[in-house]
């Protein structure tokens, strides 16, 4: 299994625990709360994702072959949304991560936030994620 | 459909339930719940009486409009033509042939822009307003872009009315038009358009007024009002998408040039020269969304068979009844509080995002809109982002503003 598998099936685990829809929304809310800061120079608009709805910064950065993205959004839930992305993605394998269709979403049911008709920014953000991925991949196998 | 309502007084007062019933779409479900539904000012719910005339006519009367001599192409021509009519005599119009079928309010004042000012300039002004929706700006600029006018802006006050002081400092012999929001999309502000447009024709300006927000709530007359150019959109006033009506007083509209070319809009069609039919058929080009014009005509004929009174003491009801509720929640803030409002509520709650709690209320069946509502510089001169609005109509009851109430106070607790 790969380490964006192995964290998507825990989180899918996680979020079992909860049967009514408040929880699994408040469970969100909290893990945007515990987001790592962007850094403020990259609050700025070379950085952010326009949404028609929330807003979204993105702060791209690399260890040796793995991605690791900050990330921000001025909407609450959009910004918990964010922290689950971030905590599958980040540290993993820049080539895992330019591949990964982030399906667990659907297990979670939370998918429709990262529908581009949302225009929270989100399904952009991802967009942005797996090209910086790629093009990290494609400069380490060179 | 060319028959007129009924005067309201000879009905009975409606009833509510009875009313709710004729919406299909209301006993939808959302989360599993039926869904309480306020975003009317973005598109209303649709009555029996409007689908099944819509259906009745794409089952029995289907055929192009002013072309065929067979029986159904006159059927359909007469049902499309007397749309207009009752067009006309909804909007108070003086003549038939001052309504034009367009595609909605967009439509309308990109028609207009394009037409009747297309021979502004460098030198000559537009006033609109800081509180316009995005197609009552968007065209001007384009026009602007084109022609050199330039665009004036009447201010907003902080309560969420047009600062009428500053609008006539701006009214100058360099006015060629005013093009205002007769009711706003985001405060529900009810503008003071009979003094507007006196003040204007008093300077030899003509007046258009966007009245997409203004029709469904009440009953609108052109001529009382000596409006010059009037826009709605069908789908706001509980008729289909995809149409709405431009009027325009004769006057003008004779001397305004064609703006689409094709088909139904010509007299004659030559390559030395083709020579174009009569208003308002001149603006009127290709096949119309026949369908449609006849589908707002039966949502007219509905607004005035349930009666104006009625509908607006229950709008006031709801407005009264919500506006209370709301202010009552701890930390939130009503934007636009003008003293004549259309049954809006425009709201933020303490520092949560609309977003967040539009998707809250949504989880417990609510809709609502979230955002700027295509108002972006109405939310630059309020320093924000955008609102939660709940905007109401007729059919809507105090129990869907409890459950409003209700879910605001649960998103509250979550995103505190």
């Amino acid at each position: 299994m790969s380490i964006i598998d192995q964290r998507a099936a825990d989180l899918v685990d996680e979020f079992g625990m909860f049967d009514d829809w408040m929880d699994r929304y408040q469970y969100v809310i909290d893990l945007g709360k515990e987001l790592e800061p962007i850094d403020e120079s990259f609050r700025s608009d070379d950085y952010r994702i326009h949404g028609c709805q929330s807003q979204v910064w993105l702060q791209p950065g690399e260890n040796e072959s793995s991605v690791h993205f900050k990330a921000d959004s001025d909407a609450q839930i959009t910004k918990g949304l964010i922290a689950i992305l971030l905590r599958v993605v980040n540290d993993a394998p820049a080539m895992e991560v330019a591949s990964t269709d982030l399906a667990f979403l659907d297990q979670l049911e939370l998918k429709e936030h990262l529908s581009p008709t949302r225009k929270n920014g989100l399904d952009a953000m991802i967009k942005q994620i797996r090209l910086y991925a790629g093009a990290m991949a494609a400069r380490s196998a060179q | 459909m060319s028959t007129i309502a009924t005067s309201p007084d000879t009905l009975s007062t409606p009833d509510l339930e009875s009313v709710r019933a004729e919406f299909p779409a209301l006993l939808t479900e959302v989360h599993g719940k039926p869904v309480a539904y306020f975003d009317n000012a973005a598109t209303a719910q649709k009555p029996q009486a409007v689908l099944d005339r819509m259906e009745r006519y794409y089952r029995s009367e289907n055929a192009n409009v002013h072309r065929g001599v067979h029986t159904m192409s006159q059927l359909a021509t007469d049902a499309y033509e007397g749309a207009r009519e009752t067009m006309a005599s909804f909007l108070g119009a003086a003549e038939t042939r001052e309504i034009v079928f367009t595609r909605g309010t967009t439509e309308a004042v990109n028609l207009v822009a394009a037409s009747f000012g297309k021979d502004f300039g460098p030198g000559d002004e537009i006033i609109l307003s800081e509180m316009e929706h995005h197609s009552n700006i968007v065209p001007w600029q384009l026009l602007s872009q084109r022609t050199g006018v330039r665009l004036r802006i009447v201010p907003v006050t902080d309560d969420g009315e047009l600062d009428i002081e500053e609008f006539r400092i701006l009214l100058s012999d360099r006015t060629r038009l005013v093009a205002l929001v007769h009711v706003s999309n985001s405060l529900g502000t009810i503008n003071p358009v009979r003094q507007i447009i006196a003040d204007a024709h008093g300077m030899s300006v003509p007046v258009l007024l966007d009245g997409a927000q203004a029709t469904p709530h009440a009953s609108v007359n052109v001529q009382d009002l000596d409006v010059d150019f009037y826009c709605l959109s069908s789908h706001k006033m509980f008729g289909p998408t995809g149409v709405g009506v431009l009027y325009g007083k004769a006057e003008h509209l004779e001397g305004m040039s064609p703006w689409q070319g094709g088909g139904d809009m010509i007299e004659r069609v030559d390559f030395a020269g083709t020579t174009f039919n009569e208003i308002p058929h001149k603006f009127e080009a290709g096949t119309p969304h026949i369908a449609g014009v006849i589908g707002m005509a039966a949502a007219a004929d509905y607004l005035e068979n349930l009666g104006w009174d009625w509908i607006g003491q229950q709008e006031q009801d709801l407005l009264d009844y919500g506006t209370k509720l709301l202010s009552a929640i701890p930390g939130l803030r009503i934007v636009g509080t003008a003293p004549k409002k259309a049954a809006v509520i425009s709201f933020l709650m303490g520092n949560a995002h609309p977003y967040d709690v539009g998707t809250v209320l949504d989880r417990m069946g609510i809709a609502v809109r979230t955002g700027h509502h295509c108002t972006q510089p109405l939310m630059k001169r309020y320093g924000i982002p955008g609102t939660v609005r709940a905007s109401f109509a007729f059919y809507n009851t105090r129990e869907e503003i409890d459950r409003l109430a209700e879910g605001l106070e649960r998103a509250a607790g979550m995103l505190s």
